[in-house]
């Protein structure tokens, strides 16, 4: 089965992006395919490369960007709640004359389009929210 | 843009400014409106005040979002299934709620209301029917 995920709450405040990603791996360990992870609302912070969790917590951006690395995942956080919480990549730091720019690696910044892209083309569309 | 036709619910269960949920599902409802799905929204729990008339921000300095509800006819989003036990248990009647409408083309542009009061357990049959649901 084809799954998209969309992820709508934020790391550590929420458990939403830990179910999602265990939730991912199960299905991917089971032969499943995950078309697109769809970042959203909060759940966009997944995505920065500058968080710093404890040591003997979960790395959980760092959790993400190996999984999309090992299974070709597409990341994608929504570009209009990435922008108002300060989530840009070097092109939208660029655009927007800002000086830093902190997506991690396997994030890519993309529309909503890609959100209703996703429930088209996938056989089932999974929240992890509030 | 997609030749594939899905029922699309957007489920609405959030008071409009305490949080930004309802904001932003309103504008994956805009965007989505743009492919053609078949759409539909809920609106139950605290959703049901981000339809009520008479909505002012103006003291806790956040946009005013409700005229949208209004313009989604324009979109063909012309499905607002309210649920009425969601209404009653917070004191509110259809009467509370903006009267939104749309021109239905089909029947000579005649205006009708988008709004459909519906029971918990038909919710639930809404809910059922669909495709993809959104949760927010």
């Amino acid at each position: 089965m084809k799954f998209g995920i969309v992820v709508s709450e934020g790391p550590y405040q929420h458990q939403a992006s830990d179910s999602a990603y265990n939730f991912v791996k199960a299905a991917l360990a089971k032969g499943h395919e995950v078309s697109r992870v769809f970042f959203y609302h909060d759940g966009v912070n997944v995505g920065t490369r500058l968080s710093i969790p404890p040591q003997d917590d979960r790395q959980i951006q760092e959790q993400w960007t190996a999984l999309g690395k090992e299974h070709d995942l597409d990341l994608v956080i929504c570009i209009a709640a990435a922008q108002r919480r300060g989530l840009l990549d070097e092109n939208e730091a660029k655009r927007q004359g800002k000086d830093a720019d902190n997506i991690a690696e396997g994030f890519r910044i993309s529309g909503l389009g890609q959100l209703i892209e996703m429930g088209i083309q996938a056989d089932r569309t999974i929240t992890f929210g509030d | 843009m997609s030749e594939t036709i899905k029922k699309f619910l957007y489920v609405n269960r959030k008071a409009p400014y305490g949080t930004i949920y309802a904001q932003e599902s309103l504008e994956v409802v805009l965007i989505g409106a743009a492919f053609d799905q078949d759409v539909s929204l809920a609106f139950l729990d605290d959703g049901v005040f981000q339809l009520t008339k008479g909505q002012n921000t103006k003291e806790i300095g956040l946009k005013n979002f409700s005229a949208t509800y209004r313009a989604l006819g324009d979109y063909e989003v012309t499905k607002l299934y309210v649920e009425k036990e969601s209404l009653e248990e917070r004191g509110l009647t259809l009467d509370d709620l903006q009267n939104i409408e749309y021109e239905d083309e089909d029947d000579d542009y005649a205006e009708k209301p988008s709004i459909r009061l519906v029971t918990r357990a038909e919710m639930a049959d809404v809910m059922a029917d669909q495709d993809v649901v959104l949760s927010f």
